[in-house]
């Protein structure tokens, strides 16, 4: 479900590549500090995670099936910074080795898919991290809601490219409610898979969650005596 | 793993485009692109030149035909979206075989179609064409930044390992009786891919401390032509 050429005129598509480029640019100065010297090997291994995460596709009704954009799982498992890294890595290979998402439309796929969802998916997590109690249970419902946010966000802001660089005299309203229905329907299937794959995380490595450390922090260690019996 | 084994969409083969290297062709792909994105809309002489151009680079590359056409599928639900849009436009109506349509529409829809398919045939054409390591040192060659280079390389490393993990989990699932696409099963699907992703971060840890003991400082030497 990537942007094909031709889908959005020249200049609107050299735009989001500039964009692109520069939201990248921060993104792998900023990465450094959430995995350090070690972040080719594991980045790599995350964005294969997301490719074959997105591999799996799910029902949205009428016969067709949406697949997981994994913006806002990867923004909490890994990290904002890495999660953009590894999306528009993801976008990259299969531009280039796939022929999926053209590739003068490489600019507006990253920045639809790989910092939009990823900067609305963190923004919402962290906003309700804050909200919520501090208590892993909460990870996972505040990871639903970052991906359940981000996806018709997404869908609104192809939509305004779409009015600006749209190669259709298509109504824009109806476009703009239909895009937003139908994404708010794929955003609530990723919402119930992110919140779950969270979970299991949370449950069995949660320092692996990167957006849970700050809970894992605020843990002490509690030692009890044993009273023999 | 390694160079010699290709990739899924790669075509074996010793053509002039095999051995181009990839900067030139990715650059070439890039500018080709920009110009038929850029070529209005009811040109349709240049879109058949262009279309000419393309056929011609694909006869040169030896990549048979009935090996890229079925793999043109991947552009299915845009052109879905393409075959739509005279029927969703507005605009002056127009009579095609008897069914009313707008024109603006069935113009755009057509271009969409058209720009479209270029568009993947030509990517197509790369993909079939190219080694993955070609690409990266063509990309690294293109002063892509080196971790860039760097994460793509390992993704594509372990892109089939990955891949081929989640297989037997489905396999598994599916053996169980579970049917991953039904929502009924989400939450078993989903702890598959919280054990996937775990297995993966773990993968990559393994991997950086294997490659801390042959001596890696962040760079990859490997990557340099040693042919």
């Amino acid at each position: 479900m990537h942007v094909p050429d031709g889908f959005l005129d020249a200049p609107t598509s050299v735009a989001t590549g500039v964009v692109a480029a520069a939201a990248v640019a921060v993104a792998l100065r900023a990465a450094r500090h959430e995995l350090d010297d070690r972040t080719a090997p594991r980045a790599g291994l995350v964005a294969t995670f997301v490719f074959a995460a997105q591999m799996i596709n799910f029902p949205v009704g009428a016969g067709t099936s949406g697949h997981l954009m994994g913006g806002a799982l990867a923004a909490v498992l890994a990290g904002p910074w890495t999660a953009v890294l590894c999306l528009a890595v993801v976008l990259l290979v299969q531009a280039l080795l796939m022929a999926d998402g053209g590739i003068t439309a490489l600019g507006t796929n990253i920045t639809l898919i790989g910092i939009v969802t990823v900067a609305v998916g963190w923004a919402v997590f962290v906003l309700l991290r804050r909200v919520l109690p501090k208590r892993l249970e909460m990870v996972a419902p505040a990871a639903a809601a970052g991906a359940l946010a981000s996806v018709p966000v997404a869908a609104l802001l192809f939509t305004g490219l779409f009015a600006i660089g749209g190669n259709a005299p298509v109504d824009l309203a109806a476009v703009a409610t239909a895009m937003f229905g139908w994404h708010t329907v794929i955003g609530i299937g990723e919402a119930v898979i992110t919140g779950l794959v969270v979970a299991s995380v949370v449950a069995t490595r949660p320092d692996l969650v990167h957006g849970a450390r700050p809970l894992i922090a605020e843990r002490e260690l509690v030692t009890r005596k044993v009273v023999p019996s | 793993m390694g160079a010699g084994h290709g990739h899924r969409l790669f075509f074996h083969g010793h053509g002039p485009i095999h051995r181009a290297p990839a900067h030139v062709k990715v650059l070439a792909l890039l500018g080709f692109m920009l110009v038929v994105v850029a070529t209005p809309r009811q040109a349709y002489g240049v879109f058949a030149v262009e279309a000419l151009v393309l056929l011609a680079v694909i006869v040169v590359s030896r990549v048979p035909l009935r090996y890229l056409l079925p793999r043109m599928v991947i552009e299915l639900p845009f052109a879905v979206f393409a075959v739509l849009m005279p029927f969703i436009s507005h605009g002056p109506r127009t009579d095609v075989l008897g069914v009313s349509v707008s024109e603006p529409g069935l113009v755009a829809g057509i271009a969409l179609l058209v720009k479209g398919s270029i568009g993947v045939l030509a990517a197509l054409t790369l993909a079939s064409t190219t080694e993955p390591q070609d690409l990266l040192r063509g990309l690294q060659r293109l002063r892509m930044p080196e971790l860039v280079v760097q994460i793509m390389g390992f993704m594509i490393r372990y892109l089939d390992v990955v891949t081929a993990e989640l297989g037997r989990m489905m396999t598994a699932l599916r053996s169980r009786g579970c049917d991953p696409r039904s929502p009924r099963h989400w939450p078993v699907l989903a702890r598959s891919l919280g054990a996937l992703f775990i297995r993966s971060y773990e993968r990559g840890e393994r991997v950086h401390l294997a490659m801390l003991s042959r001596g890696y400082d962040g760079k990859l030497p490997q990557l340099e032509k040693t042919s």
